[in-house]
């Protein structure tokens, strides 16, 4: 792990005259310094060939911006940021770990949140031609390949790691893909997960990369708040005083309020109506069969209403 | 108007809800029908008997399990009983002027005195005061101040005399400034002064002499020993005390007569011969005589009136000694145990004449129970004007004995009061054919049952008589036979107590059905301090139901800390008969059930010892031949909860030992989550139930659309707490606490959900089924409990909806699931308040998992609650639309309802509440809940009432009887209306 604080070693005036040059050029860059990182901030880092084995080189830095940001006039407070930079080692199967790579990103220092990374960028190293042999062998035994970084960034070397790892046989895809989420609290990493970005299902199949290169993605993510637990009881003591007032159930019609009281009282009047029918019929009754199975019949259909 | 509506509404409200929970409200008279209740002590410690007057005679007794208790010395039946609370140790316990128990408990910090007879509460008084001393609580007989009995207590360095009518301080001295480490409180007999004695440092022995008016000091007195003291001492009278010097190799009496201390001191060698080596006093409250231990024997050593001392006996170390018990004014008796194979021999004898025994009995002694861990000793009159004597005896499985004549008058199980683990077993089929000893045995029973029905329809019956038919009745009743049944509701409920010993309780009636005393988990010379670990399912035989048994596997540690050797024990789960035991071998800091099982049946597990190496069991060729197989995919995690590290870990190959083992596995670290030790400490862990059936991986919504569960077997919920927020609640401000809760994916240690709930506390109590976790904590800034729920859904298959796709083929729904696939999981959560604190939260649990779950919960009133799974929706909406309250979605309220009719343990109260385990029944809408603390509960529950079968109390004869009526007046009405159209043809 190697961290890298750059500190204010050129003369104010130079300071001052590179301010007024760069104060028009970034000042978007200036505002989104200090956004805060409530979500997932995601670089997708397009896994460019570096054939440069250095690790420490391979990260580009133009000497002027750091030096800008540490400038008390500029940074308001607090709001004092820093680089960071930690590898990512990796190891084949039960192997020792050896650098494979490096993320820098931009310490920030927010009274709120405390200290912050953002702008997370990395650079991976690429596989040597013994790591190719090594890796080779994973594929073929259905290993581990392994990654680890530091779980504190700020303290020396010596402390704790979180590890990952996948099968081997889920990162090649066209090339070597890998996806790794860094959950960070702060200036500390929780927790690193390391896959291929698609799915990897059992069983695995033995599949070599066609180009050695890494298409690596990075995502750091914190953490989230909970939701507050509700409370109402002053909503339901204003419901109860304002009467009527918005929550008034909406109005339904007559049918619908009293369809209970309805139905029976149809039943019966309709009952009522079918006796009264009946009725005068059979005192009037002949002794005609044919009208009496007629009149069975209409008594039958009106029942079966 | 809109009075009448909402009166109306209200009515509709509370008639829904009575529906919905009339499940769980019982009447009167279905109380125990579905369930039983039993009421335990847990294992005793101090007794004291009370039986001078006459009427009802009883025995007071304090237990580990914090419980003060009076027990009918007749029946063994409790009078009453005080559940105090989990940090409420009690020291000591004796009657005050004969109507008052009193209690000392939290080292001496709290007096407590109960009324006798019905075991209310007379007073209570809290001693402050925060210095660690032995507390000793002493009751003199006769010493008035006043119209006040006196009482001292000696705790957290103070003495302190109180009034045993009202609990008021009468005095208080303190002691601890002084530097005395008090042994012992002394009053003699008719003095006005208390002695309190004490070792000072540890050269010193002090006396203090105060005055029991007033507190005063009135003498103190220290004097040197150059030998120095180890810290054992007996008191064998009121002015003379036996000690063993720091080498304990020397005893030193130690007299203080009128304030005067004087040494002298006498080898233990000299006295007894050929006995070198350390000893020991044993603690027993002797007389007029110690009882030392040397080596593997106890010696009784009398001290003669001109200070020698005298060997009286030497017996086995075995031997358990009771306090002596004076039964005349000069007579001092003691009881001794000791075994004769597979019975006890009880022996009282006089003090001042060791030769001659009062008493020798030998008792038939369950082999289950083990040897015999305490006695207390109470005399009675006989009816011939001679002493009698009974004893209570604590057994090695906890059980607690009475005996009287030679006989055991009764017994109870009150290891069943320290359940630490349970689990369930299927009962035997019901076979056909049964053998012929079988029908000679029953034939005889029957025969019997027989006689006694006819005594009972004759009015002959004693009332034994009675009962020993209630009983036959109850036996030969549906819910208590020994089978399997169609329903699933008669199972074995298996629990190992922390004594070491199995029980098998019927659920019908939980009866005990075997029990064992496991012979892995005694003390032995090879392990010296068994503790009880875990109860897996070892053998479950579906094939082979008819013919082969079921076993469990019981596992336990020689000692405390998590590198002790491990042992373990197979158990026949019908019979409790012990088929194989192993150990001590390697240590055990994790058990593992993997989901192979072999040819027999029996399931693979993986041992994890401290250096992460794993062990196959069973050690066969076969099984290790499945585990190979499938070595790639075995993984599991471990949590380190003290350096706050959780870790995946896959088994490599075999480990490389001395003695090659091919059972042994190097095992390797996948991953690694470290939580920052300044900011988070783990305080729970929550997994899903690994045999839990989810019958439905898709949640239909109201509008038609479909949500995924994400449903994996390997997801872990982690809880941590601010490092600062770890003690009690309260202890911190809203500001410097916060909870943060994980959902992790073991496999991958890949963090799926990470939430923070600030100004939250623990404890926390979490639990964790199908996609869902609800967990309970601590609200600093709205000062009130909480309930949160979490589920998860899969977002990676939600574009499964299209039929069209379906149709065609194109969906992943049958696709395998592998945690190396990047998911995307999406998370609801809500929180609700709730007004009781919980002791443990369980879920219910069915066969398919098609009912509908409810929530357990364990309340600091020691009863179980059910809450519907409802309440603790996390898409509850202020106003939900006509769609969703048609999906069963209640409208959003703060808090969750705690409705007095869904107590699942109705008037009852599970004291001492632990854990609340639940076991599907084979009847999909049961589920059979077992909770477990110092009492024992169970009963069967149907969350969504028992929709899939009648109720018991459905009338088949009404049913029948409406059929025949139907049928019958079909035909009347048939004949009838025939005859009528003949008649009517004819007209």
């Amino acid at each position: 792990m190697k961290i890298i604080i750059n500190l204010p070693n050129f003369s104010i005036s130079i300071l001052l005259l590179l301010l007024a040059l760069s104060f028009l050029l970034t000042s978007s860059f200036a505002f989104q310094s200090d956004e805060l990182l409530v979500d997932d901030e995601e670089f997708g880092l397009e896994g460019a060939p570096r054939t440069n084995p250095d690790v420490g080189s391979t990260v580009p830095t133009k000497p002027s911006q750091p030096a800008r940001r540490k400038s008390p006039e500029f940074s308001s407070g607090s709001d004092l940021d820093s680089k960071v930079q930690f590898t990512l080692e990796h190891a084949f199967g039960d192997s020792d770990f050896s650098p494979a790579g490096t993320f820098t990103a931009r310490l920030k220092n927010s009274p709120h949140t405390g200290q912050t990374l953002t702008k997370l960028r990395f650079s991976r190293t690429d596989f040597t031609d013994a790591d190719k042999e090594n890796f080779k062998k994973l594929l073929e035994a259905d290993d581990f390949y392994r990654i680890r970084i530091p779980s504190n960034l700020l303290t020396p070397p010596g402390g704790d790691y979180v590890i990952s790892s996948v099968k081997a046989r889920c990162l090649p895809r066209h090339g070597l893909d890998e996806h790794i989420v860094i959950h960070m609290d702060g200036v500390n990493v929780l927790a690193v997960n390391y896959g291929s970005q698609g799915a990897c299902q059992y069983p695995r199949n033995l599949k070599f990369p066609k180009r050695w290169l890494f298409n690596s993605h990075t995502i750091l993510k914190g953490g989230e708040q909970a939701p507050r637990t509700p409370v109402f009881s002053e909503e339901i003591v204003g419901g109860e005083n304002g009467e009527g007032e918005g929550v008034a159930p909406p109005e339904r019609s007559f049918w619908a309020k009293y369809w209970m009281y309805l139905l029976p009282l149809g039943l019966i009047v309709m009952n009522a109506i079918t006796q009264a029918m009946n009725m005068p019929e059979e005192q009037q009754g002949g002794g005609q069969a044919g009208s009496q199975m007629q009149q069975r019949g209409q008594s039958a259909a009106a029942r079966r209403r | 108007m809109a009075m009448a509506i909402r009166a109306r509404v209200l009515l509709l409200f509370a008639v829904f809800f009575s529906f919905s929970y009339l499940t769980f409200s019982l009447y009167q008279d279905q109380v125990s029908l579905m369930d039983w209740h039993q009421q335990y002590i847990g294992k005793v410690k101090h007794a004291v008997f009370h039986t001078q007057k006459a009427g009802r005679k009883r025995v007071v007794v304090s237990t580990e399990e914090n419980v003060i208790a009076s027990l009918d010395l007749r029946h063994g039946e409790i009078f009453w009983r005080h559940v105090l609370g989990a940090n409420d140790t009690i020291d000591e316990i004796d009657i005050a002027i004969g109507k008052y128990v009193i209690t000392l408990s939290s080292g001496g910090n709290i007096l407590r005195a109960w009324n006798l007879p019905d075991g209310q509460m007379v007073w209570e008084s809290i001693l402050p005061g925060s210095t660690a001393s032995r507390s000793i609580l002493s009751i003199p007989t006769n010493l008035r101040v006043g119209k006040d009995d006196l009482i001292f207590v000696y705790g957290s360095g103070n003495l302190y005399a109180f009034s045993s009518i009202d609990g008021e301080v009468l005095w208080k001295k303190d002691l601890a400034s002084e530097g005395i480490d008090v042994q012992q409180l002394i009053h003699p007999h008719g003095s006005n002064t208390v002695y309190a004695l004490g070792f000072i440092g540890s050269l010193h022995f002090g006396t203090f002499e105060i005055n029991v008016k007033n507190g005063e000091l009135l003498k103190h007195d220290k004097v040197a020993f150059s030998g120095g003291f180890c810290g054992d001492i007996s008191f064998l009278k009121s002015d003379i005390a036996v000690a063993l010097d720091s080498t304990r190799s020397v005893l030193v009496t130690i007299q203080f007569k009128e304030g005067e201390i004087s040494f002298q001191q006498a080898h233990i060698s000299d006295i007894v011969p050929d006995s070198s080596g350390v000893a020991a006093i044993l603690p027993s409250k002797l007389t007029e005589m110690v009882a030392v231990k040397v080596k593997k024997s106890i010696i009784f050593i009398k001290l003669t009136n001109e200070g020698k001392f005298v060997v009286m006996e030497k017996v086995d170390h075995t031997a358990i000694v009771s306090a002596s018990l004076s039964i005349s004014e000069s007579e001092q008796s003691v009881a001794l145990i000791q075994r004769r194979d597979s019975k006890i021999q009880l022996t009282v004898k006089l003090v001042s004449d060791w030769s001659s025994n009062l008493i020798k009995e030998t008792i038939e002694m369950d082999c289950q129970r083990g040897l015999a861990h305490k006695i207390f000793l109470n005399n009675y009159i006989r009816t011939d004007r001679s002493s009698g004597f009974r004893a209570l005896i604590v057994m090695e499985d906890h059980s607690l004995i009475l005996v009287q004549q030679g006989k055991i008058v009764w017994s109870r199980e009150d290891g069943l009061a320290s359940i630490t683990d349970v689990t369930t077993s299927e009962l035997p089929v019901e076979k056909d054919g049964v053998s012929v000893a079988k029908v000679e045995h029953s034939l005889f029973e029957w025969l019997k049952g027989h006689v006694l029905k006819l005594k009972g329809t004759l009015m002959l019956a004693t009332p034994d008589d009675v009962a020993a038919i209630q009983r036959l009745r109850l036996q030969s009743s549906e819910k208590n036979k020994m089978t399997r049944d169609h329903n699933g509701f008669r199972k074995l409920i298996i629990v190992l107590t922390r004594a070491g010993k199995l029980f098998a309780l019927h659920t019908g009636d939980g009866r005990i059905v075997w029990s064992v005393l496991l012979n892995s988990l005694r003390k032995s010379e090879t392990c010296e301090a068994p503790n009880v670990l875990k109860l897996q399912q070892w053998q479950v035989p579906h094939h082979h139901a008819m013919d082969e048994n079921p076993s469990i596997f019981v596992l336990g540690r020689c000692g405390p800390s998590i590198d002790a050797p491990g042992v373990y024990s197979i158990v026949d789960a019908y019979t409790g008969k012990e088929l194989n035991s192993l150990g001590p071998f390697h240590s055990i800091s994790q058990v593992i059930p993997l989901p192979y099982t072999d040819t027999k049946e029996q399931r693979l597990h993986l041992l994890i010892d401290a250096e992460w190496r794993a062990h196959l069991y069973p050690r066969s060729s076969e099984a290790l031949a499945i585990f190979q197989r499938e070595l790639g995919n075995t993984y599991w995690y471990s949590v380190e909860a003290d350096n706050g590290i959780l870790r995946g870990h896959a088994a490599k190959e075999n480990c490389v030992l001395q003695v090659p083992d091919e059972y042994c596995f190097d095992t390797r670290d996948l991953w690694s989550i470290v939580f920052p030790s300044e900011s988070e400490k783990i305080i729970g862990t929550a997994t899903r139930k690994l045999n839990e059936v989810v019958h439905t991986q898709a949640k239909l919504l109201a509008d038609q659309d479909v949500m995924y569960k994400y449903i994996s077997k390997n997801l872990l919920f982690v809880v941590t707490v601010a490092p600062k927020a770890a003690g009690d609640i309260g202890s911190v401000t809203p500001d410097e606490s916060w909870l943060v809760v994980y959902l992790v994916d073991t496999i991958t240690g890949r963090i799926l959900h990470r939430m923070t709930h600030y100004g939250s506390q623990g404890p926390v109590h979490v639990v964790f089924s199908e996609n869902w976790v609800v967990y309970h904590y601590f609200n600093l800034r709205a000062h009130r409990y909480e309930m949160s729920v979490i589920e998860i859904y899969d977002q990676s298959r939600a574009d499964n909806k299209d039929v069209l796709k379906l149709i065609l083929g194109k969906h992943n729904l049958t696709s395998p699931i592998s945690s190396y696939s990047r998911p995307e999981a999406v998370t609801k959560q809500q929180s609700y308040f709730f007004t009781h604190s919980v002791k443990t939260i369980a879920t219910t649990s069915t066969a398919k998992g098609i009912t509908s779950k409810q929530l357990l919960i364990g309340t600091v009133g020691d009863q179980v609650l059910a809450l519907d799974k409802r309440f603790l929706d996390p898409r509850r909406t202020l106003n939900p639309t006509q769609a969703e309250k048609e999906e069963g979605i209640i409208p959003l309220t703060d808090s969750l309802p705690v409705i007095p009719q869904s107590y699942i343990t109705h008037a009852l109260k599970v004291e001492g509440l632990r854990g609340i385990v639940t076991v599907p029944a084979k009847l999909e809408s049961t589920t059979l809940v077992f909770a477990h603390g110092v009492d024992l509960f169970f009963i069967r529950l149907a969350p969504s009432k028992t929709y899939d079968s009648l109720t018991e109390d459905f009338s088949y004869a009404l049913l029948l009887l409406t059929i025949v009526a139907l049928v019958v007046a079909i035909f009347v009405t048939w004949i009838l209306s025939e005859r009528k159209e003949l008649q009517e043809k004819w007209r």
